[in-house]
């Protein structure tokens, strides 16, 4: 029951990772980034290329990796998005259409396999209770709180913050308060690869990097962003650990091999229920049902 | 031409003959019916006689073609009752198993299976996706994509119809002509069918409810019972391109899912120009020979045809089928401004 618990929430924060880069930046520009999953993948393959090309530190090579993954976010937006801004249809293509060109382009490269491997930061594991952790887990865990509460002041306490969520909650109204909607729209998708590197390198490590899992990460992303309600951050951190704990549940009691179940139940379920998501609150009905 | 560029500016005009044409109610001359007629029979004429010149690989091709264009004229269909899929391979793989599984286990032939399949397949598909017709614009699109991509794990994790490693050894088609005149009679009559469809009242209806859905509603019109219809009618075209190339590989498995069916025929629609049905076909005819021409590239393709896209949506949005329309339909002069 403990380690049901233990790795119910990790499995969540997991989750959580992956929908966060993608959920934000939808909130925020009204951008569905469907190239996410190949922003993640790259992010790790950035930072791998440059510690094991390069042999810099982990550090400079994580840095570097987030910076530039992020500027890719802000190139996607600033050089193709921008030209068919407000017809969200072909907003979805482009970016669905870069991000596996993305990940095709990886595999195409051949990434896959053992070779690829980001480390772990801490090596060894811990026995909480009757359950053994390893720190790498702990780790995620830690930083997803610590990333949790960086965002939510981000967005509540700082003027950029601020300028994001005048923007979502109504464009024009922030424009007349001077506030430039495609640089802010543009920025947020960077901040949305930011973290999709991010959370590659945190998650990365406890798999193998392979051009596949950046499709896993983009329907896990969708899943949890649809259950949850595309704009609320709270009902994203919410449908993660509905579906973590679902998933870590369906696995202990029926199977590994049914917990792909899971998101796709909890989509049907949740569109059966109320269509807009568990907490989606702009733009409630009109635009969606 | 820069200075003309600001004293002049350029317009377009009907042709005449176009306008004489677009009213003719009785056989006025020979030029007029056949400008009328020309562009639509040519093309028919032409796919009849290809599968007579090519044999061999390039039949296959041709085959290969029409069934893309199977897709995406499903895929436009539906984008044209404003359901936008971003999942032609959910359709592709729900018929490729239906007829994969009626021939692996019961041993029907193919003149049983792809009917049942088509049509079992439209029926589940419609009843599958009936939830989520209330959804629009890209929260459809969302669903669709997921949806097919779970399939795929599902088939995989679950074992079921032949798990990971498929169904094979099913029957071909007894004769070579069968498939290539089966699959090109079956795109031409999809694509001036559902040409049809758009132009009668039922069409009218559909194209109103991707305008304006509030107005339709108001109209007194249950829109999502007519957005399950106009999904069991995609999905059945979409069935049948699956269970067709089921029997042509003689093989069904998880990979019937895969990414491929969902992005070709997006990018044929958007490459032929989308909401006409005639550039959804332009654009797989296109597309699909040159994307056997560039075999040599393997997993390169998928990113290609990406790019492909981008710079259609892009720098080309209203597609290869309009814009030779245009130029058929109309002339362009310059006019002074002012």
């Amino acid at each position: 029951m403990l380690s049901l618990l233990i790795y119910g929430t990790i499995q969540s924060v997991i989750l959580a990772f992956y929908a966060l880069g993608f959920s934000l930046a939808y909130g925020i520009s009204g951008v569905a980034n469907f190239a996410h999953g190949g922003l993640f993948i790259l992010g790790g393959f950035i930072a791998w290329s440059f510690m094991n090309y390069f042999h810099l530190p982990w550090f400079l090579s994580v840095a570097i990796s987030v910076v530039l993954t992020g500027m890719i976010g802000f190139v996607l937006y600033w050089g193709l998005l921008l030209r068919i801004r407000g017809i969200p249809l072909a907003e979805v293509v482009v970016t669905f259409a870069a991000g596996i060109a993305i990940l095709e382009f990886l595999a195409w490269k051949g990434l896959y396999g053992f070779y690829y491997n980001l480390p772990v930061f801490v090596k060894g594991g811990i026995e909480i209770g009757s359950v053994a952790v390893d720190y790498q887990r702990l780790i995620v865990l830690g930083t997803g709180a610590v990333l949790a509460a960086f965002l939510w002041v981000f967005v509540h306490h700082t003027k950029i913050g601020l300028a994001f969520r005048g923007i979502a909650q109504n464009e024009r109204t922030a424009l007349s308060l001077g506030i430039e909607s495609d640089w802010i729209g543009a920025l947020s998708l960077a901040l949305g690869s930011a973290l999709a590197a991010v959370s590659a390198i945190m998650i990365l490590p406890m798999g193998v990097m392979e051009a596949t899992v950046g499709y896993e990460v983009l329907i896990y992303a969708v899943a949890v962003a649809i259950v949850g309600g595309l704009e609320s951050i709270l009902g994203m951190v919410v449908a993660s650990f509905i579906i973590g704990f679902g998933q870590i549940a369906v696995a202990r009691y029926v199977g590994s091999s049914w917990m792909v179940i899971v998101p796709l139940a909890a989509i049907a379920f949740i569109l059966a229920i109320r269509p807009s998501g568990l907490l989606g609150k702009f733009k409630e009905l009109e635009e969606r049902v | 031409m820069a200075e003309a560029g600001l004293r002049y500016r350029k317009e377009r005009l009907d042709r005449g003959i176009k306008a004489r044409s677009d009213t003719i109610y009785v056989i006025s001359s020979y030029r007029e019916i056949l400008y009328l007629v020309l562009p639509r029979v040519l093309p028919v004429i032409g796919l009849l006689v290809l599968p007579l010149v090519l044999r061999g690989y390039w039949g296959k091709v041709l085959v290969y073609a029409c069934i893309f264009g199977l897709l995406a004229l499903s895929w436009d269909f539906l984008a044209s009752c404003g359901m936008f899929s971003l999942g032609q391979a959910l359709f592709f793989g729900v018929g490729s198993f239906f007829a994969g599984a009626l021939n692996h286990y019961f041993h029907w032939p193919p003149i049983l299976t792809l009917p049942i399949a088509t049509l079992a397949g439209g029926v589940f598909c419609a009843a599958l996706l009936a939830p989520v017709v209330r959804l629009k614009g890209i929260y459809f699109a969302m669903i669709t994509l997921v949806v097919p991509l779970l399939f795929t794990r599902l088939v995989v994790a679950t074992g079921v119809w032949g798990g990971s490693h498929g169904l094979s050894n099913l029957a071909p088609f007894t004769n070579e002509w069968i498939p290539i005149y089966l699959a090109v009679v079956a795109m031409l009559v999809v694509l001036f069918g559902f040409r049809r469809i758009m132009n009668e009242d039922y069409g009218l209806v559909l194209g109103a409810i991707r305008d304006d859905d509030r107005a339709v509603m108001s109209a007194g019109i249950n829109i999502y019972w007519r957005k399950i219809q106009a999904l069991f009618i995609a999905a059945v075209v979409g069935c049948f391109a699956g269970a067709f190339m089921t029997h042509q590989y003689q093989f069904v498995g998880p990979s019937v899912f895969a990414l491929d069916y969902s992005i070709l025929p997006l990018t044929a629609a958007a490459l032929g120009g989308a909401g006409t049905f005639a550039g959804a076909v332009l654009g797989s005819l296109a597309l699909v020979p040159l994307s056997e021409a560039m075999r040599a590239l393997a997993g390169l393709r998928i990113t290609f045809y990406c790019i492909v896209l981008i710079i259609c949506i892009i720098g080309l949005p209203e597609g290869i089928f309009h814009y030779i329309q245009r130029k058929y339909q109309q002339f362009e002069r310059l006019t002074e401004i002012g």
